[in-house]
C-alpha cells in the first residue's frame, strides 16, 4: 500500500486535498424497492407507478427480497461487513416529486458496514480506500420544470426505485484516486450484476465531498457537490473545488459547509440555492417495516456463489497467463473487456502465456486503438473475439507475419470478414517456400555487390537492409524466419 | 334523543337481532338478507340525526344482499353472508368515497379496497355505508370530524346530547342505535374500546398485526389496529375472525393462524387467573367505575376465576409516551396529503405556498396540533429527549405486561375513567381529553388485544365498560373471559330498552 502524499501548491505553501465519495447506484432489479412496479429506463412518464409509489392513502411498503440480495452481494464485493440486522428509517421532507413526504432509507443501521477497495494508479501504486457503509434507499420521482411557463410536471416512474448508497471514508487525495475508485466500484457492481453502472443514464451518480488542509492539520470544512454523473466531471469537480477552496482560504476567506452543483458547461461548481438543502430530515425508524433480519447461512450462500470479481480475475490472468499487472488491470477494468479477452483466448490455438501475451497485446493495442478512434464500445466491435482469435492463429501458424496481420486487421475492421477469408482473397499468405525465397535472395545479392562487400567486411547492421529488400520484393509475404536463415547462409 | 329517534330505534324486530341471531335466522330461511338489509336501510335513514353515517350506500347494500340470498340458497354462505354492517371511513373502499373525515381528502374515491373491508366482503357481509369518526382517527369524542360530531344514541338523565366517544364514534353509535349489525373500527389508543364503552356495546382491539393495515388510512403505524364494534362478545368474535388474517401486503401483519374465535366462547373460565393492576386505581377516579370494576372481578371469581393483584409499574408513563409516539408517526404519515396527487389542493404562488394553503385548510385543529407535536419531537436536538425516550418507555411498558402475563392469563380494568360526557361540556383542554385514553393506551403500546364489554350503568343511566387485556395473539382467552363477564353483567343494551 502506498503511503505517498500528494499536495497542491498554493501561494502560502502546500495543501492536502481530502475527498470522500457517496456513490448512488441504482440496484438492477425488475421491481422497485418496496413495490412491484417495473423499473424500465425511458418508459413513458407515470407508467411505472404503483399505488405504493404514488403514496395513496393506506398503502404500505413491502421489501423486495431481490434488492436486499443485490445489496448484500455488493457488500461482499466491497469486502464489507454484512449486517444481519438492519433498519429502515424515514427521511422526512416535502417535495412535489416525493409522494410519501419521506424517503425510506437506512440511517443508523445500514445493511452493509465497513469495507475497503484497493485501487491501482497509473504509476503502478495501489491504494486502499476505506468504505464506511452501504445502505438501501428509495429514489424520488422527477420534477420537470421546462414544459410549461407556470406549471411543473411530475414523473413518478423513478419513485421508489432501489438505490444503494456507497459511502467512502475520506481516504481519497487526488482526482486520479477518486476516478480509479469510482471505476473500481463500477467494475464490481457490473461484474456482480447489481447495478448497470450507466452513469449517463443516471444509474450511478456521485456526491463529492471535498475539503483542503495544510499537511498534518485537522480536516477542513467540506463542500458537497451533488449528482456528478461522469468520471470526467468527477475529476473536474475535485480539481475545481480544491483550487477554489485553497484560493478562498489564502485570500482570507472561509470555506462554508454547503451543497454545490457541478456545471458541466463551464466546468465549475456553484452553490445550490439554500432552500434546496435546508432540511431537518427528522429521521426515525419506519414503523411500517420491521427490522430487516438476514440469516447468516443465506449470506454465506451468496458469498459462495458470487461470480469472480475483477481483482480475482486480474490475479488469475496474471498467474495463469503471465500477464503483466498493467495489462491485467486494463483488461479487467471493464467486465466486457475481460469477457472479450477470455473468449478471444478460448478460441486461440493455445492458451499458453505466449499466446496470452499476444492476445493481450493485440487487444489493448490494435483493438482498443481502433475502438477509440471510431468511438465504439467493445460490445459493438466489428471484429468479434472469435475473429480476432482467428487472426492471431494465422500469426501463430506462420501463415502471415505480424506486419501483414495488421493489414489484415484493418481489412477485418472494414469488412467484418474473418482473417482466413481475407488472407485468401487478398493473397496475403506468407511465403515459406524456400526455393522461391532463395531465388529472390540470390537476385538481391547479385544486384547489390557493394553492400555485400561492406557487410562481409564487418558492417553487420546491413543485414537489415537485405531483409528489407527481400521483403519489399515479396510484398512482405515472405516468412521472416526463413528469409533470415537463407540470407545468413548466402551472405556467410 | 328525540321521540322520533326513540321510535326509530325500536321499530324493526329484525334490527333488534344480534349478528349471530341474524346469521342463524338467514341460514334457517326465517327471513332474507334483502329483507334484513331493507330494515337496516330504513333504520339508517331514521337515525340520521345521530350523524353516525357520513355516506350511506343503500344500492350497494341491496345489490350485495341479493347476491347473499342466492349464495345462502346455494349453500355457499360465508361466515357473514347477508349481514349488514357499517365501515369506518378510515378503510379505503373501492369506488366509494373515503375521507378519514378530513377535508384534505376532499372527495377522494379509492381505486382499491382495504384488506379488512375486502375480507369482510369475501365473508359475505353487506355494506350499509361509511361511518363518521374523528378526523384521521384523532380524538376521543368524535368532535374533530369534518362532517360534524356524532351524537350518542344514549341519553342521560339530564337530557343533554352526549358524545359517542371516539375516534370510532360513528361506528359505536350506529351499532348501539340498531342501524348496523356491527361495524369496523380502528384503535390507536382506545378508539374502538372507549366508544364501545360510551355506547353500551362491545369493542375489540386485537393484537397488533392480527388485522392487515393495508388500505386503511394510517394514523400511527405502530399502534393502529382494526377491530370490530358489535352488540355482543359473540358478534365481535365472528366479526374479528372475518377481518383478521395474514396479509403479505402489510409487513407488520402477523403470520399467526386465525383461530375460530366463536368456538372460544365456552363460558368456562374455571382456573383462569385474572390480574387486577393496582396502577389503574387512580386518584379521583369515579367511584361508580371503581365499584363496577370490583363487581366485575367478583363476577369472574364467581365463575371460577382466580383474582390476583398485579403491578404494571410503568403505567403512569403510558399516556406521555403515547402522546409523543403517536404524533411523531402521524406527522410523517400525514405528509403525503400535500395537494399534489389527490384530495384537496388550495393553489399558491409557489410550491411551499400551495402546501401551506392546502394543509392549513385541509386539516382540522386537532390534526394540526398532533402534526406539530410530532414534528417537534422528531426534530434534531429533541429526538433523543422525546421520541427515543418514549420508545424506551414503550419497551418498559411492554416488559411490564410480559412479566405480569407470566402469572396471570388476562387483566381486568375499566375501559375509560368516565362515562360519555355531554357534547357541550367537552373538555377545552386537549390534555383533559387525552385522559380518556388512560386505560386503553397501554394495550396499544404493548400491541396486546383488549376488549371493552358493557358491564353496567352509572347513576345518570349511562353505560360503563370493563376492559379485558390478554397476551399477544391470546384473543381466544380474552373472548372467553369477556363472554363470561357479559353473561354475568346482564347488561341491557339500548335496543332492548
Amino acid at each position: 500500500m502506498s503511503q505517498e502524499n500528494f499536495y497542491m501548491e498554493g501561494s502560502t505553501g502546500l495543501w492536502e486535498v481530502v475527498v470522500g465519495l457517496e456513490i448512488h447506484a441504482q440496484v438492477t432489479s425488475e421491481a422497485k424497492l418496496f413495490s412491484g412496479a417495473a423499473t424500465t429506463f425511458g418508459a413513458e412518464p407515470n407508467t411505472q407507478v404503483s399505488l405504493v409509489d404514488a403514496a395513496m392513502p393506506g398503502m404500505l411498503p413491502v421489501i423486495n427480497k431481490h434488492c436486499v440480495e443485490q445489496a448484500v452481494k455488493t457488500g461482499i464485493g466491497l469486502n464489507a461487513k454484512i449486517n444481519l440486522r438492519s433498519v429502515f428509517d424515514r427521511k422526512n421532507y416535502f417535495y412535489a416529486d416525493l409522494p410519501q413526504g419521506y424517503q425510506i432509507s437506512q440511517f443508523l443501521d445500514p445493511i452493509v458496514g465497513e469495507g475497503h477497495l484497493d485501487v491501482e494508479l497509473a504509476d503502478g501504486r495501489s491504494k486502499r480506500i476505506g468504505i464506511t457503509r452501504l445502505h438501501l434507499e428509495q429514489d424520488a420521482g422527477k420534477s420537470i420544470h421546462d414544459q410549461h411557463p407556470e406549471k411543473s410536471y411530475i414523473d413518478l416512474n423513478r419513485s421508489g426505485v432501489a438505490l444503494m448508497e456507497i459511502v467512502s471514508e475520506p481516504d481519497i487525495r487526488t482526482a486520479e484516486e477518486a476516478a480509479a475508485y469510482v471505476k473500481k466500484v463500477r467494475a464490481i457492481v457490473r461484474c456482480l450484476g447489481t447495478c448497470d453502472g450507466n452513469m449517463d443514464q443516471g444509474s450511478m451518480r456521485v456526491d463529492v465531498n471535498v475539503s483542503v488542509r495544510k499537511p498534518g492539520e485537522e480536516l477542513g470544512t467540506r463542500s458537497e457537490t451533488k449528482n456528478v454523473n461522469s468520471v470526467k466531471f468527477l475529476s473536474q469537480t475535485i480539481e475545481f473545488e480544491a483550487r477554489r477552496q485553497i484560493e478562498l482560504i489564502e485570500d482570507g476567506g472561509e470555506v462554508v459547509q454547503e451543497t454545490r452543483l457541478f456545471d458541466s458547461q463551464r466546468n465549475i461548481t456553484r452553490p445550490m440555492r439554500a432552500k434546496e438543502f435546508a432540511h431537518d430530515y427528522r429521521y426515525f425508524p419506519d414503523p411500517d417495516l420491521p427490522p430487516l433480519v438476514l440469516e447468516e447461512s443465506w449470506v454465506d450462500e451468496l458469498r459462495k456463489n458470487l461470480p469472480e470479481l475483477p481483482d480475482e480475475k486480474k490475479a488469475r490472468f496474471m498467474k495463469d497467463f503471465d500477464l503483466s499487472a498493467y495489462d491485467a488491470t486494463v483488461i479487467v477494468s471493464e467486465m466486457e473487456n475481460a469477457d472479450y479477452f477470455e473468449t478471444l483466448l478460448q478460441h486461440c490455438k493455445s492458451q499458453d502465456p505466449k499466446m496470452a501475451k499476444l492476445a493481450s497485446n493485440w487487444m489493448t493495442g490494435e483493438l482498443f486503438g481502433a475502438l477509440n478512434k471510431d468511438g465504439l464500445e467493445i460490445t459493438s466491435s466489428p471484429i468479434s473475439a472469435e475473429n480476432l482469435a482467428g487472426l492471431l492463429n494465422q500469426i501463430q501458424d506462420e501463415v502471415i507475419s505480424g506486419k501483414i496481420a495488421k493489414q489484415v486487421f484493418g481489412l477485418m475492421w472494414e469488412t467484418g470478414k474473418d482473417a482466413p477469408t481475407l488472407i485468401e482473397e487478398k493473397g496475403l499468405k506468407q511465403v515459406t517456400d524456400t526455393s522461391a525465397i532463395e531465388r529472390v535472395v540470390d537476385d538481391i545479392i547479385a544486384a547489390n555487390p557493394d553492400m555485400v562487400e561492406q557487410y562481409q567486411s564487418g558492417k553487420d547492421k546491413l543485414f537489415g537492409f537485405f531483409v528489407g529488400q527481400v521483403m519489399k520484393e515479396m510484398q512482405g509475404k515472405a516468412n521472416p524466419g526463413v528469409v533470415n536463415k537463407i540470407l545468413k547462409g548466402k551472405l556467410g | 334523543m328525540t321521540q322520533a329517534l326513540a321510535k326509530a330505534i325500536s321499530q324493526s324486530e329484525l334490527t333488534k337481532l344480534t349478528l349471530s341471531q341474524a346469521r342463524d335466522g338467514l341460514q334457517k330461511g326465517e327471513f332474507t338478507s334483502v329483507e334484513l338489509t331493507k330494515d337496516y336501510i330504513q333504520a339508517m335513514e331514521q337515525t340520521r340525526e345521530l350523524n353516525g353515517y357520513i355516506l350511506e350506500t343503500p344500492e350497494v347494500a341491496l345489490g350485495q344482499a341479493a347476491i347473499s340470498d342466492k349464495r345462502i340458497q346455494e349453500g355457499k354462505a360465508g361466515t357473514l353472508e347477508g349481514l349488514p354492517i357499517a365501515m369506518k371511513d378510515l378503510f379505503c373502499t373501492r369506488d366509494i368515497r373515503t375521507t378519514a373525515c378530513s377535508n384534505i381528502l376532499d372527495n377522494f374515491v379509492p381505486q382499491y379496497e382495504s384488506t379488512v373491508s375486502q375480507n369482510l366482503a369475501n365473508a359475505g357481509s353487506v355494506l350499509l355505508g361509511k361511518t363518521n369518526m374523528d378526523e384521521f382517527a384523532m380524538g376521543s369524542a368524535n368532535i374533530t370530524s369534518a362532517f360534524g360530531n356524532v351524537v350518542n344514541p344514549w341519553i342521560g338523565a339530564d337530557g343533554k346530547p352526549l358524545t359517542p366517544g371516539g375516534s370510532s364514534g360513528g361506528s359505536s353509535a350506529v351499532v348501539a342505535a340498531g342501524s348496523a349489525l356491527a361495524a369496523t373500527g380502528t384503535d390507536t389508543g382506545g378508539s374502538i374500546r372507549q366508544p364501545a364503552a360510551f355506547t353500551g356495546v362491545v369493542g375489540m382491539k386485537p393484537t397488533y398485526g392480527r388485522c392487515s393495515r393495508w388500505g386503511t388510512v394510517a394514523f400511527a403505524s405502530s399502534l393502529d389496529q382494526a377491530g370490530p364494534i358489535a352488540r355482543t362478545v359473540r358478534d365481535a368474535a365472528i366479526m374479528l375472525e372475518a377481518m383478521a388474517g395474514h396479509d403479505p401486503k402489510d409487513s407488520t401483519s402477523a403470520m399467526h393462524e386465525v383461530p375460530n374465535f366463536e368456538a372460544a366462547l365456552t363460558g368456562d373460565i374455571r382456573g383462569l387467573k385474572v390480574g387486577i393492576p393496582k396502577e389503574y386505581r387512580m386518584e379521583g377516579m369515579d367511584p361508580e367505575i371503581e365499584s363496577l370494576w370490583q363487581q366485575g372481578a367478583n363476577w369472574l371469581r364467581e365463575a371460577g376465576a382466580e383474582i390476583v393483584d398485579v403491578t404494571l409499574p410503568h403505567t403512569k408513563y403510558s399516556l406521555p409516551a403515547y402522546y409523543v409516539l403517536a404524533p411523531a408517526e402521524c406527522s410523517s404519515n400525514l405528509a403525503r396529503y400535500d395537494g399534489v396527487r389527490y384530495g384537496l389542493r388550495v393553489p399558491g404562488n409557489t410550491l411551499d405556498e400551495m402546501y401551506q394553503n392546502t394543509r392549513d385548510q385541509g386539516f382540522g385543529d386537532e390534526v394540526k396540533r398532533r402534526i406539530l407535536i410530532g414534528t417537534y419531537v422528531l426534530s434534531a436536538g429533541y429526538y433523543d429527549a422525546y421520541y427515543l425516550k418514549a420508545q424506551r418507555v414503550r419497551n418498559l411498558i411492554a416488559q411490564d405486561f410480559k412479566k405480569v402475563f407470566e402469572s396471570v392469563d388476562v387483566l381486568l380494568t375499566p375501559t375509560a375513567p368516565n362515562a360519555a360526557f355531554p357534547l357541550d361540556e367537552k373538555p377545552t383542554d386537549p390534555l383533559v381529553m387525552y385522559l380518556n385514553d388512560i386505560f386503553t393506551v397501554p394495550a396499544n403500546l404493548a400491541g396486546l388485544p383488549g376488549i371493552s364489554v358493557p358491564a353496567g350503568l352509572n347513576q345518570k343511566g349511562l353505560p360503563l365498560g370493563l376492559q379485558l387485556v390478554g397476551l399477544a395473539f391470546g384473543e381466544n382467552v380474552v373472548f372467553r373471559a369477556a363472554g363470561v363477564l357479559e353473561a354475568a353483567a346482564q347488561f341491557q343494551p339500548l335496543l332492548a330498552r
